[in-house]
């Protein structure tokens, strides 16, 4: 037996499966859902369908706009315009849609999904080819969407058709299921879980892990990047579209909190800021998590305000609790000689 | 072998990072079925070159000529396909994928690799670890099985050794040897001599970034590539006036030790001793990566070591933080002075930086003192500038004299320099051995690590050489001379290196 072997038994002293290991986050993330879905059902006991459609319908926007920003941020890079690229998609769609039909619609709704991956892409192209840092681009594309938004709609307005702002309300199955998780779900899971499973996903996770080990691996940095904003720019479409069916209208203002929300959702849900750790099913369950909090609060008749405070003193405890694993596996800085 | 053909070529190969020329003109040919080894000292260029050759930075001028035709890659996939495959000193598997997911990041099919695992011994190794979590040898390895599976034509092996345990050096050593039998080349870089006489056919040596001869080891061997290394400079050592090697010892006026090291170990260091007397400098010499780094990390606070002894002027001390050293008078003089200096503000106050706990009034800095002190260490080192002006805009070599300034200004037991000249220009150089040396004679203490090691009887009373986490010799300066200063740190320990300083 070689020295190294013995070396490589003891590093398996983990009884946990590695299942459980690599997801821990994930699955922290869903047991703080059921837990403060518990605390939801003691204090309101007559918790039915009809709050949970609710819960959905508002936690759409959030899931999507978290479900965008952790793409970028999976790949290492940082979008600040995810909130300002939902409202131009929110705007564009309330305003064409307005005394259209459904299947018109649906058209409009491919149109903008198309023009909110080429945004996006945009974000990557620019980061890329100008080498200004991926927070300058987006903060500054976030001006610019934010901008577009107002010239497009100025105030508060359009619609949609019926049939197309029930699509996420109504339910085929029980009313426990509404369709709007069946939407997130399906969109989500249409888009990702190929890329996933593709070289194209193993080289997204590989460059926000390490953009030189893993241009060494072969992987050309530029496209991969750029793939991950036209994904974020996608997925903040889709947010756009669930927030004209949670509200009905447009509204070129309505985006600009998402920005900072979704970033809160995808540090909550277990998505490393430094790129390469995470997945999207952590988001997407903190994004629940944080539109239940203050809706809870309203429940208990306290100021709903207080959801805010609730919330961030809840980021801090999740990010305290999530640092302690690496402060155990015991890797230490080191000066560069 | 003289009539095999060669293989790889490249003919003036050169490559600058902004102002820092890291390869000047490369020159290196390899034959078909022979292992070639790359040697140079710390920074001669071994490292850029490679990674030209594998894609990794394109080149400013050169050529690189595969099979006699004319070859650009623009990054390490191309260079795989044409048969170059290389297994880099820093290990470049991605750490949060799996090592699975590394090879099929790598287009790299499993039954490809199976057989290069199994040769390696690495069947135990499981791979659906996380890269991060498998040990870095056994992930040199495994970076070695992925790189045999494309079946490259040239191997490249950059320091790959260096990081091994004996036995599984031997595995990898194994391999070229296989790989020569089936008429291919490997190109291996390292530091370690005996290991180049065993296995290498020729070795290229480069100095300061240009070749500047081939080797054949079967005729001629270690002290040939030796004296390669050094080059002209072996011939006539220039020692510039007042180079401490011909000066008599300074009177003992203090022959206190101003620090003692005992038993140390941190990471590379296995167990280091050694006295620091006040009124000295006593220079470190050490290859990459034999634990210098962190021996200055214990000295300066920035980690605790794991085990001996640090005590200052008769004092055992242990820091928690560099606050701490700086507190007991150790105070580091880095390389790198982005670690050291505020770029954006004025030279000023990244003098006064320091001093300002022994400077407050209740609470407010005293300006006026501050602004006098700073002055007089400016002048000292005659740094050119005004001192409102923005670090970042300095000099290298100005700024280095900056945080020289810092501790001039705030006082210090004993300064630790690493590496300090690394990349400034020669004038300023001459400028710090002097205020070295000045400081020495005023009865401080000065720890000077270098990779160049003139410097050592330029600036040094005496000299220990560090290899493989242990002080391997310990030499006045008289007797450090490059050849003997080389040797000892490549591990070839020479008779009578034990000579007590200033006796």
């Amino acid at each position: 037996m070689s020295a190294s072997g013995v070396r490589l038994e003891g590093e398996r002293r983990f009884t946990t499966p590695r299942l459980v290991r690599r997801n821990a986050w994930t699955l922290g993330t869903c047991a703080l859902f059921v837990a403060v879905m518990i605390f939801t059902v003691v204090i309101h006991p007559s918790y039915g369908p009809f709050e949970v459609h609710s819960l959905v319908v508002g936690a759409l926007p959030l899931a999507f706009a978290a479900v965008a920003e952790a793409s970028v941020v999976l790949a290492g890079g940082i979008d600040l315009s995810v909130g300002a690229m939902m409202a131009v998609a929110n705007v564009l769609a309330a305003r064409y849609m307005l005394h259209h039909g459904f299947e018109t619609s649906l058209i409009i709704s491919a149109l903008v999904l198309i023009g909110g991956s080429l945004a996006g892409g945009l974000n990557g192209v620019v980061a890329w080819r100008t080498r200004v840092p991926d927070i300058v681009v987006t903060l500054a594309m976030s001006f610019v969407w934010g901008g577009v938004a107002l010239l497009i709609l100025a105030q508060p307005g359009g619609g949609a058709p019926d049939q197309f702002l029930s699509i996420a309300s109504g339910s085929f199955f029980t009313p426990w299921v509404p369709n709007g998780l069946l939407l997130l779900v399906f969109v989500v899971a249409l888009v990702w879980v190929p890329i996933r499973l593709s070289r194209a996903g193993l080289a997204l996770y590989a460059v926000g892990s390490d953009r030189t080990a893993a241009f060494r691996r072969g992987v050309t940095i530029g496209p991969v990047r750029i793939l991950s904003y036209a994904l974020g720019g996608f997925f903040a479409a889709c947010g756009g579209l669930a927030l004209l069916m949670s509200t009905g209208i447009g509204s070129p203002l309505s985006g600009t909190i998402y920005t900072l929300s979704a970033i809160s959702a995808i540090v909550l849900g277990g998505v490393s800021l430094a790129g390469g750790r995470g997945s999207l099913i952590g988001p997407i369950v903190a994004a629940f998590i944080l539109t239940l909090i203050p809706a809870d609060l309203i429940l208990l008749g306290t100021d709903p305000n207080y959801g805010q405070v609730v919330t961030g003193a809840l980021i801090v405890l999740v990010v305290m609790a999530g640092g302690l694993a690496p402060f155990l596996r015991r890797r230490r800085p080191r000066l560069a000689a | 072998m003289t009539d095999s053909a060669v293989l790889l070529e490249t003919r003036g190969i050169s490559k600058t990072y902004g102002a820092v020329v890291a390869l000047r003109s490369g020159d290196l040919s390899v034959r078909a079925g022979e292992i070639h080894a790359l040697m140079g000292a710390n920074g001669a260029g071994k490292s850029t070159l490679v990674k030209v050759l594998t894609g990794d930075v394109a080149p400013n001028s050169g050529t690189i000529l595969l099979d006699g035709k004319g070859v650009r890659f623009a990054s390490p996939a191309s260079a795989r396909q044409a048969g170059l495959s290389s297994v880099y000193q820093d290990v470049s598997l991605v750490p949060l994928l799996t090592i699975a997911q590394n090879l099929r990041l790598s287009r790299i099919a499993m039954p490809e690799v199976r057989p290069w695992i199994e040769e390696l011994e690495l069947e135990h190794v499981d791979l659906n670890e996380l890269a991060r979590d498998v040990p870095t040898p056994i992930l040199h390895l495994l970076d070695l099985a992925q790189a045999l599976a494309t079946l490259p034509r040239l191997l490249i092996l950059d320091e790959v050794t260096a990081t091994l345990p004996a036995d599984l050096t031997e595995r990898v050593f194994r391999v070229a040897r296989r790989w020569r039998t089936e008429g291919r080349s490997v190109v291996l870089i390292s530091h370690r001599m005996p290991e180049v006489q065993a296995l290498c056919d020729r070795a290229t040596v480069l100095r300061d970034g240009t070749t500047v001869g081939v080797v054949d080891l079967a005729s001629s061997g270690q002290e040939e590539i030796v004296s390669l290394m050094l080059g002209e400079a072996a011939a006539s050592v220039v020692v510039s006036e007042g180079a401490v090697a011909d000066r008599e010892p300074a009177p003992a006026v203090d022959r206190r030790p101003a620090l003692e090291v005992r038993n140390l170990r941190s990471g590379k260091l296995k167990d280091v001793s050694f006295t620091l007397h006040r009124g000295e400098v006593l220079g470190l010499v050490a290859l990459e990566g034999q634990g210098q780094a962190d021996l200055f990390d214990c000295l300066s606070g920035n980690h605790s070591p794991e085990g001996g002894e640090i005590i200052v002027q008769g004092k055992p001390r242990k820091f928690r933080h560099p606050h701490d050293a700086i507190g007991a008078g150790l105070v580091l003089v880095p390389a790198d002075r982005a670690l050291a200096l505020l770029p954006q503000r004025s030279v000023r106050e990244n003098i006064a930086l320091p001093m300002i706990n022994s400077l407050r009034n209740w609470g407010l800095i005293r300006l006026g003192i501050e602004r006098k002190r700073v002055r007089a260490a400016i002048d000292r080192l005659a740094i050119d500038t005004r001192s409102q002006s923005r670090v970042k805009q300095l000099s290298g070599g100005n700024q280095q004299k900056v945080t020289l300034a810092r501790w001039l200004a705030t006082g210090f037991t004993v300064l630790l320099c690493f590496d300090p000249t690394r990349g400034i220009d020669i004038r300023t150089k001459e400028q710090m051995y002097g205020v070295l040396r000045e400081l020495a004679a005023s009865g401080s203490a000065v720890l000077l690590f270098t990779s160049e090691l003139p410097e050592i009887q330029l600036a040094c009373d005496r000299a220990i050489v560090l290899f493989g986490g242990a002080v391997t010799a310990e030499l006045a300066a008289h007797d450090a001379t490059e050849a003997v200063l080389i040797r000892a740190a490549h591990g070839l320990v020479t008779g009578g290196g034990e000579v007590e300083a200033a006796s």
